[in-house]
């Protein structure tokens, strides 16, 4: 007997192995994207032509997994056409849904592809029910994946005043600065996260040791943290850096390093009308995925029956080793 | 249409006297046609203007400015969504969406889109040009090219752009209060800490560089953005309303010196000498125009 309706397991893959490898542990869903800025992970030697995502389409069909594109940047005025042909060469391949941050693509999958699943990226940032509905209202929204922002109290208030279902991060990096308002990487290095689809781009990454063995890590001409000998360290990004100020010194002014891991709320976040459990993770690889996914899929399933899931490996894979809550229990952290 | 000025809200924490005496200068003597006022940053702040409002509304409206509310910029709680909503929908005044909720409960008509909003093509001019907005106020990260194009998209809806030109840039909004981080408080129990900082909390790397401004839950830039040298060059592109952010030092002159060069009788060099000789203690930039990193300097060619 199941205790309740499993949610869906939405996964992360950045390359066609890593989708396979996804489907394979476990995965009700991968979302993935197409190589070049038209996505909010576009990094060197990611995502997918749009050959190898028809061929993966396929390849989770097969297997009962569905496959969501995600084509959630925003294009600059002039430079529509790639992400309009993103979104049609998607809905041609037989997508499932399409994720879409910017307005003026929502509204061309809307008036274009009136029948194609449309979901609302993160990257939107609607955090309260009013944008949601907005989105609802105007373009069709199937779903809304939730900023990782919320109390699981707040959602459930958002789920009962929404009509469209919602998907939460449980998994992962996480980000307090509001997705798709941040123009902090291009400050400081010239390549933008909402036109160009890149948070801290490796070519502007750099680390310098000391003569101690401390790192200080640079994103262009500045320092945005130092790491002494012996701490565990994260991919550097400025919003979980360290900094000083008049009357703090040497802090994670933002946030700390750390992942979100939902795992024991998970029963919670269904509760509280959650449809999809999303995972962080595009730039991860295939074993981290197959090491996640599967865990995932166990504590469901274990969850569904009433059992207590494993989850030491998922804590085990968090960044530095370090895991949180996030801001889905309390919201002390505000 | 000629060039024109406008005001953005007050983006800090002020004492609510300071705020209003403000106000009452621009009234007086700041020649902006426009002037926005409202709190968009933090709804926990706003109750504390809100006695100041009507004699504000009234002494800017009698001096002929056209007087726009701004709402909150990022709604999450339920103070958050009381306070966007009371701002949207109050009947009869004009006002600037700075987050989608807003658009949910406007009326239908005539609004403007605030630049905390995300406009970045000609789909999405066409998406709030339909919901009734007549003015949209851009991000500052857009480039000169993205610029140009967004203005030939803009035209044909007849809406009009507006390019904030001085001021620090805000940088990222967030759902925590990182001034109430900084004094080990969380933005319930903040005891509106951020006051002690009319320009926002300076934020400097562990080498000393100075680099970005804590405001509550926004992170602004250090540096000071200024466009007046692209002045010319903007309204080529057909970019005619320019905004200035305010700043607790230095803004009445920076309004004349950006009123002077649109009118031909300053240089951009000369008035970028009266800025800097009066302003806050940061270095202007305006690198996003030129396509480089945000923070950078570029001189305009030929200027």
């Amino acid at each position: 007997m199941t205790l309740f309706e499993k949610p869906e397991l939405v996964c992360p893959a950045g390359t066609p192995a890593s989708l396979r490898t996804a489907v394979d542990a476990g995965a009700d869903a991968v979302y993935c994207g197409f190589k070049g800025p038209t996505n909010a992970r576009n990094f060197a030697g990611l995502n997918f032509t749009k050959a190898e995502l028809s061929q993966s389409v396929k390849y989770a069909h097969d297997r009962d997994a569905i496959v969501l594109a995600a084509i959630n940047s925003f294009p600059t005025a002039g430079r529509t056409d790639l992400w309009k042909k993103s979104v049609d060469d998607a809905v041609e391949i037989g997508i499932d849904a399409v994720i879409i941050a910017d307005i003026g693509m929502a509204q061309y999958v809307a008036r274009e592809h009136p029948n194609q699943r449309l979901h609302l990226s993160v990257q939107a940032g609607a955090s309260s029910p009013e944008a949601i509905n907005y989105y609802v209202e105007q373009f069709g929204v199937k779903r809304v994946v939730l900023p990782r922002i919320l109390t699981v109290a707040e959602i459930k208030r958002v789920h009962d005043a929404i009509d469209c279902e919602i998907e939460a991060f449980v998994f992962g990096n996480i980000g307090m600065m509001a997705e798709g308002r941040c123009s902090l990487t291009n400050y400081v290095t010239g390549v933008s996260t909402n036109m160009d689809g890149v948070c801290s781009p490796a070519s502007h990454v750099e680390y310098e040791p000391d003569e101690d063995d401390n790192l200080t890590t640079r994103l262009g001409e500045f320092a945005i943290d130092c790491i002494s000998c012996g701490e565990t360290a994260g991919y550097p990004t400025i919003c979980k850096g360290r900094y000083d100020t008049a009357i703090k010194k040497n802090y994670y002014a933002f946030e700390e390093p750390i992942s979100l891991n939902l795992t024991r709320l998970l029963p919670d976040l269904i509760k509280a009308g959650v449809t999809a459990l999303k995972i962080e993770g595009r730039q991860r690889s295939r074993a981290y995925i197959k090491s996640v996914v599967s865990s995932f899929r166990q504590a469901i399933d274990a969850y569904a029956i009433g059992d207590e899931p494993d989850i030491s490996e998922l804590i085990a894979l968090t960044e530095g080793g370090k895991e949180t809550e996030g801001a889905f229990k309390s919201k002390t952290w505000r | 249409m000629d060039a024109q000025l406008t005001l953005g809200p007050v983006q800090y924490n002020w004492a609510a006297d300071d705020w209003r005496d403000f106000y009452f200068k621009v009234a007086d003597e700041a020649a902006v046609e426009t002037v926005f006022v409202g709190e968009v940053i933090c709804s926990k702040r706003a109750p504390l203007y809100d006695k100041h409002l009507p004699d504000v509304y009234e002494r800017l409206t009698d001096a002929g400015k056209k007087v726009v509310f701004s709402t909150l910029s990022e709604v999450t709680s339920d103070i958050d969504r009381r306070q966007m909503k009371k701002v949207a929908t109050a009947e009869g005044f004009l006002i600037e969406a700075n987050d989608v909720s807003a658009l949910y409960q406007m009326a239908k008509g005539p609004h403007y889109i605030g630049p905390l909003m995300n406009c970045y093509n000609e789909e999405a001019i066409e998406v709030y040009a339909k919901g009734g907005a007549t003015s949209i106020c851009l991000n500052p990260e857009i480039p000169k090219s993205g610029l140009e194009a967004l203005a030939k998209a803009a035209a044909p809806y007849n809406i009009d752009l507006e390019v904030q030109v001085y001021g620090r840039m805000s940088l990222a909004l967030s759902a925590r209060c990182y001034h109430a981080r900084a004094h080990n408080r969380t933005k319930d129990s903040c005891l509106f800490v951020c006051d002690e900082d009319p320009d926002g909390m300076r934020l400097d790397t562990l080498e000393g560089d100075k680099f970005l401004t804590v405001n509550g839950i926004q992170t602004q830039s250090h540096s000071v953005l200024n466009l007046v040298d692209c002045l010319d060059e903007m309204q080529q592109i057909g970019i005619k309303t320019f905004r200035i952010s305010p700043h607790s030092i230095g803004t009445f002159t920076a309004i004349n010196a950006f009123r002077d060069v649109l009118d031909g009788k300053l240089s951009p060099s000369e008035a970028l000498k009266l800025m800097r000789d009066d302003g806050i203690d940061a270095p202007f930039s305006n690198g996003f125009y030129h396509q480089k990193p945000g923070y950078e300097w570029h001189d305009a060619v030929g200027g």
